[in-house]
């Protein structure tokens, strides 16, 4: 018997009691049904939460300076300014693991803006690249600093949504100029707003500036100031020169040149120490990866070879990203198990009709026997029935399933995924269902005897 | 070669503790082309012997010779081919598929047999035979839809699709009026003369068994006489 034949006596026989066909579907296409939803609502909001942790910054490696071990004092971790920020460049170049790399140079300095000033808990200078770690390239308002910016020292910034408040009390900060340590500093993008981050820090309380405006004119740091003592350098001179306190003590021969002056044209530089390199990795997966990477390149750069300790030191936050996904991951697992026992019910609900399935149309097993039909034959039957049977419930099951998702998305602003896997797995098992419920209806049709069959009321 | 041959055919079925023999030892000949009438009160052995004839059931012990192979002991797989190609059968109470068309009911029996034909080649065999039983106007029309005398023509047509050697009929007009069947005797005995088709009519009517050219009377499990 061909299987289109077999195919279209299945879908007669379906098609005699269509009211009890429906019903019986209706456990598998409420059981796909609800397999489909929970992929889909599960894989968005996956997907969301691993979009938030990325732009929180959880995908980034952390690279610090090692520490200084000097006469049995140590002076704590980032002491030492072997980091530099060509380092940062090397590490783009060099690491296939790495998308971006940002050297950070921070600082903690009053920012001015007429009669208002304000602290802004992080300053950090860096490159345009930093903002592509943070997915950040997109200006609320004005526009980005570019490598130009960094390269010539531009005295320009942008600033997040706590300054803007602040600072300016919500009128836009594009074009306007901040003091920063007596350095007019021009404002020309606003960030857009992220909220407080994972350890509730406020992430819009920022100002980025280009590293080398930061280092070189706002701290005025030099080689010989280690990070670790440049706003006590800078701000907290307590003790002043004999110089400043009686102007005229000493003659000058050659005319001072003002604070101002000295930091509108900074001596050219040759080298430069960074407090950090922040790094993003391909992906999660790329992590282990690239720290290998950026380890073996900083020690080949670092010169140190052999047993020679890394004067740096390299931090990553996959624990966090994994407690977060596992989390959802759980849920969403969970949910699926709830779906696919409510899959189980509906092939439960499909082997009760097709056993009263059996049972109605003994006669008719019999009239097929007597005119040929053999064991072999009425299995497949009823089999091919079953299956039938399960696939359109997969079918009508996947629609409703979609259905419902689109329905979660647009009335609860759930976020949703498609999820092509979902369909295929549903697909795959309601036919299961459908073969494994439905073989013992069919096996034992298929076992009856014809002249009992024939006979039977 | 007779087309049937049985020799010493014994069938005994085992209830329990007890043996109870319903045929003890049959033997018996038709030729092709016979129309035979099969009488026998009820208990007789009549639908025991009707179904091992039929090769719906296999005897206990004895030969039984179809079309020149010996099949008693054939078995289940090997009896349903042997029905798909050689026998039709026409059933007391038709046994039509409900809300299946009088077309497909006729082309069912198709699906099982191993001459493979299309589609359209079926549907040609099946509608020519509803027209040799005159029910060329009525080919989608369901069984409900159909009078008692017009489904056991649908049935009849049914049984020759597979071109069988023997029609095998039981009790064929035992839910129909006389009048009904009437038509129907004369149908099968068109059929038997026309065709040249070999038919056993399986029944405890005399009147019925009168159409027939030769009568064969069964009692307690044994031929009792066969008049002509």
């Amino acid at each position: 018997m061909k299987l289109l034949r077999i195919l279209v006596t299945s879908l007669r026989a379906l098609r005699r009691n269509i009211m009890r066909t429906a019903l019986t579907t209706l456990g598998i296409v409420i059981g796909v049904a609800a397999v489909i939803a929970m992929m889909e609502i599960g894989k968005g909001s996956t997907m969301a939460i691993q979009r938030t942790i990325a732009t929180m910054g959880a995908y980034n490696i952390l690279i610090f300076p090692g520490n200084i071990f000097a006469g049995g004092v140590s002076y704590g971790s980032g002491s030492s300014i072997t980091l530099k920020p060509e380092d940062a460049d090397a590490i783009l170049a060099e690491c296939p693991s790495v998308i971006t790399a940002a050297p950070i140079v921070r600082s903690r300095t009053q920012i001015v803006y007429g009669n208002r000033n304000w602290v802004p808990n992080t300053m950090i200078g860096t490159t345009p690249a930093y903002l592509e770690v943070h997915d950040w390239t997109d200006m609320a308002d004005g526009e980005a600093f570019t490598d130009r910016d960094v390269h010539n020292c531009n005295k320009v910034c942008l600033v997040g949504q706590t300054i803007v408040r602040e600072l300016f009390a919500g009128e836009s900060p594009v074009g306007k100029e901040v003091r920063m340590q007596n350095v007019n500093v021009k404002v020309i993008g606003v960030l857009k707003p992220k909220g407080a981050n994972m350890w509730g820090q406020d992430q819009d309380d920022v100002v980025l500036a280009p590293w080398t405006t930061i280092k070189f004119r706002v701290t005025g740091s030099t080689l010989s100031t280690p990070n670790l003592s440049t706003s006590a350098a800078t701000t907290a001179s307590t003790t002043p020169l004999p110089s400043q306190v009686y102007p005229n003590t000493s003659l000058t021969l050659y005319s001072v040149p003002s604070a101002t002056q000295t930091a509108d044209t900074p001596a050219p530089v040759h080298f430069a120490n960074i407090d950090q390199v922040v790094v993003a990795a391909r992906s999660a997966e790329d992590i282990p990866a690239a720290i290998d990477e950026i380890t073996s390149l900083m020690r080949e750069r670092h010169h140190l070879r052999g047993e020679t300790p890394d004067d740096f030191t390299i931090r990553d936050l996959t624990e966090i990203v994994k407690t977060m996904s596992s989390t959802t991951e759980l849920m969403t697992n969970l949910l699926l198990i709830v779906a696919l026992i409510s899959l189980v019910v509906g092939g439960v609900g499909i082997m009760n009709i097709m056993l009263v399935s059996v049972t109605e149309r003994t006669r008719e097993i019999g009239l097929r026997m007597a005119v040929g039909a053999q064991g072999p034959d009425i299995l497949r039957q009823f089999l091919t029935e079953a299956v039938v049977l399960c696939l359109l419930g997969g079918i009508f099951g996947i629609g409703l399933g979609r259905a419902t998702s689109w329905l979660v998305r647009v009335v609860k602003h759930w976020p949703t995924a498609t999820s092509l896997g979902a369909i295929v797995a549903a697909v795959a098992v309601s036919a299961t269902v459908g073969i494994v419920f439905g073989f013992y209806p069919a096996w034992k049709a298929s076992r009856l005897d014809p002249i009992e069959a024939l006979r039977y009321e | 070669m007779s087309l049937i041959e049985l020799r010493d055919i014994r069938k005994t079925y085992h209830l329990g503790e007890v043996d109870l023999q319903v045929l003890k030892g049959v033997s018996l000949a038709i030729e092709k082309g016979e129309l035979v009438a099969l009488m026998g009160a009820s208990g007789s052995g009549k639908s025991t012997l009707m179904n091992i004839l039929g090769c719906l059931d296999h005897p206990t012990a004895g030969e039984y010779w179809l079309d020149g192979q010996e099949i008693s002991s054939a078995g289940s797989n090997d009896r349903a081919k042997l029905r798909n190609r050689l026998i039709g059968f026409v059933f007391q109470n038709f046994n039509l598929l409900t809300r299946t068309s009088a077309l497909e009911n006729v082309v069912m029996p198709l699906n099982y047999s191993h001459e493979h034909l299309s589609e359209h080649e079926m549907r040609e065999r099946a509608t020519k035979l509803l027209s040799l039983v005159g029910l060329s106007q009525r080919l989608d029309h369901q069984p409900s839809q159909l009078s008692g005398g017009q489904q056991q023509r649908v049935a009849i047509a049914r049984s020759l699709i597979n071109r069988p050697r023997l029609l095998l009929a039981d009790e064929p007009t035992g839910n129909l009026d006389s009048h009904t069947s009437e038509e129907i005797l004369s149908m099968l005995k068109r059929l038997n003369e026309d065709e040249g088709l070999t038919i056993i009519l399986v029944t405890h009517d005399p009147g019925v068994a009168e159409h027939a050219k030769r009568v064969i009377h069964i009692r307690d499990g044994l031929i009792e006489n066969t008049t002509n």
